[in-house]
């Protein structure tokens, strides 16, 4: 159907071996794992046990994705996206191809994994997801193209990690790579300005899209009320509700705010509507509870040893006192 | 530096021109005048479309991107087209720097990955806050009629795709053959591409095809903006080769 068709390089056998042009490290494929937009995915085998590695044809676009898997990297203490290794060209017959190679995520998508493991799941797997993305736009960075497809569970505990990270946007600038679905600018209820309610939009619209799988085009008129129609109809989305509803218009500013709320709702169950009223206090009670108890301890123990000081002070006073005597 | 002003042409048709000028050449002459010509071709489900040919020779020598798809995806292919085909300039015009800088023969993938890295930024920073501006040419014949809806929908999406950006945008919008000439405009340069609902009802289609004339009228249209701003505006990219 396109014309820019010379994006795809010609499938990569089983068993061939890549050597970098510039760094000099092998690979040898195993299998294909899928194709993008920009290039195909393997499962390839190296010194570094099994990666995945992504071969394209337009050296600018793969390295557009290789800054972001590079920022992404760079994020402290908490793993978004699969691990960056090296970036080098790949010559075939003449041609120059280039590749970059990543950690290897062996997880299930999402959607297979909530199917099998049950509806639960959904709620557990928004709060992690809520995480990694307070996280990222700490950073100052947004997904863009957050979608189920660009989602995996992996391993015992589940966790859920990001697959393509090829959308990621600095703060501030125009949403690279989007899916409809998942859009605000589709649904007509916001712009596409990289900021964290862009992705929060998107979080929303993975949990309906977790109710309607097979998931629905947008209405001439009023996408506002139908979106609110499509929750209030459907028995897994109902209980999410008053999350969604602010998540799709754009009322939470942050992702902790959003997972505060969704925390307070699944643990709230049949108490979630007393709770409710009281979300915002009971938020900023759990953060400073955090945060009070380490300083209490601090104080508690540094007036332990004044009192311990001044009565040994006082003790040897005596003493003395006794000796002068 | 002034960043400068990227000028593109964005021809929505569904087949085959068939009066007036080549627009094969005309398409060449935009280029000539540093703008860059793209081409969406809609079409139906099942259709097929003799005009392909025409289609992505109108693209190429207009230095621009083409893309031939249905009309439920056009939304999101008239912005991406839009987009890929201002870094796929930008990139041309860098291109050339790194080859004055490095030396003819010298292409982006010489440079070891590493150092590619900074380029891109470079690409996307500029992509970013360069201002744009778009002149819209939409195919009005009369096969196109039950598709200008999905047509209007796809121009929106497109400006809040644009205006999302951090640079300036500015758009006119022609259609072609219009109701007296061959070629007719609809809407003026304008910053805001927000009243095209009011425009599209009234829009009749009909007739004949004359896509190399419409491609001359853009052309024009844009000689007499540059004019009207006269020697206070230097900051356009002259790009002619990619």
């Amino acid at each position: 159907m396109t014309g820019t068709s010379k994006n795809q390089v010609a499938d990569v056998p089983r068993g061939t071996r890549i050597s970098g042009k510039w760094n000099k490290q092998t690979y040898q494929i195993m299998k294909k794992l899928g194709n993008g937009a920009l290039g195909t995915v393997y499962l390839a085998d190296s010194l570094k046990g099994r990666v995945a590695l992504k071969i394209g044809t337009d050296s600018m676009s793969i390295t557009s994705e290789v800054n972001v898997l590079k920022q992404l990297s760079m994020v402290q203490g908490t793993v978004l996206g699969p691990f960056f290794y090296e970036i080098d060209d790949w010559e075939r017959s003449g041609k120059c191809y280039p590749f970059y190679v990543m950690e290897y995520i062996d997880g299930e998508p999402l959607f297979a994994f909530i199917n099998r493991r049950g509806k639960e799941w959904i709620g557990i797997l928004m709060l992690q997801l809520l995480r990694d993305l307070s996280a990222l736009h700490r950073e100052g960075w947004v997904f863009g193209d957050l979608k189920p497809d660009n989602l995996l569970v992996e391993g015992s505990p589940p966790k859920l990690r990001w697959l393509d990270v090829g959308g990621t946007t600095s703060m501030g600038r125009s949403v690279k790579e989007f899916t409809e679905f998942f859009d605000r600018g589709y649904w007509g209820l916001g712009n596409r300005v990289a900021e964290p309610s862009y992705d929060l939009f998107s979080v929303a619209m993975i949990v309906l899209n977790a109710g309607y799988p097979n998931r629905f085009d947008r209405p001439k008129k009023g996408t506002e009320d139908y979106l609110m129609n499509k929750i209030e109809n459907n028995q897994l989305l109902k209980e999410y509700k008053p999350i969604l509803s602010k998540a799709l218009l754009g009322k939470y500013q942050h992702a902790s705010e959003m997972r505060q709320e969704l925390f307070v709702l699944l643990q709230g169950g049949e108490k979630t509507k007393v709770r409710k009223n009281k979300s915002r206090s009971a938020n900023s009670r759990v953060a400073s509870r955090r945060t009070r108890p380490p300083a209490k301890k601090k104080r508690s123990g540094w007036i332990e040893t004044v009192l311990l000081v001044a009565f040994l002070l006082f003790f040897y006073t005596l003493y003395l006192v006794g000796h002068i005597f | 530096m002034k960043k400068g002003t990227l000028r593109q042409i964005l021809l929505i048709t569904d087949g085959c021109s068939n009066q007036g000028e080549d627009p094969v050449a005309m398409a060449a002459l935009a280029r000539e005048h540093g703008m860059t010509v793209n081409v969406i071709g809609v079409l139906d489900e099942n259709e097929r479309t003799d005009g392909l040919k025409e289609i992505e020779n109108i693209a190429l020598s207009g230095g621009g991107i083409h893309q031939l798809v249905y009309a439920k995806q056009l939304s999101h292919t008239v912005q991406m087209v839009t987009r890929k085909a201002m870094t796929q300039t930008i990139q041309g015009f860098i291109h050339k720097e790194l080859q004055s800088i490095l030396g003819q023969e010298k292409e982006i993938e010489d440079l070891p990955p590493d150092k590619r890295g900074q380029v891109v930024e470079v690409v996307d920073e500029l992509g970013e806050t360069m201002d744009l501006e778009v002149l819209i040419m939409i195919d009005t014949s009369a096969s196109m009629q039950h598709k200008l809806p999905t047509v209007e929908d796809a121009l929106l999406d497109l400006s809040i795709s644009l205006h999302s950006r951090i640079g300036e945008n500015e758009y006119a919008l022609y259609a072609f053959p219009g109701k007296r000439k061959q070629v007719e405009r609809l809407m003026d340069w304008t910053p805001i591409l927000k009243d095209i609902h009011t425009i599209f009802p009234k829009l009749t289609t009909g007739g004949i095809t004359p896509t190399g004339p419409a491609l001359k009228e853009a052309i024009d249209a844009y000689q007499k903006k540059r004019s009207k701003r006269g020697l206070l505006d230097d900051g356009y990219i002259e790009e002619s080769s990619s």
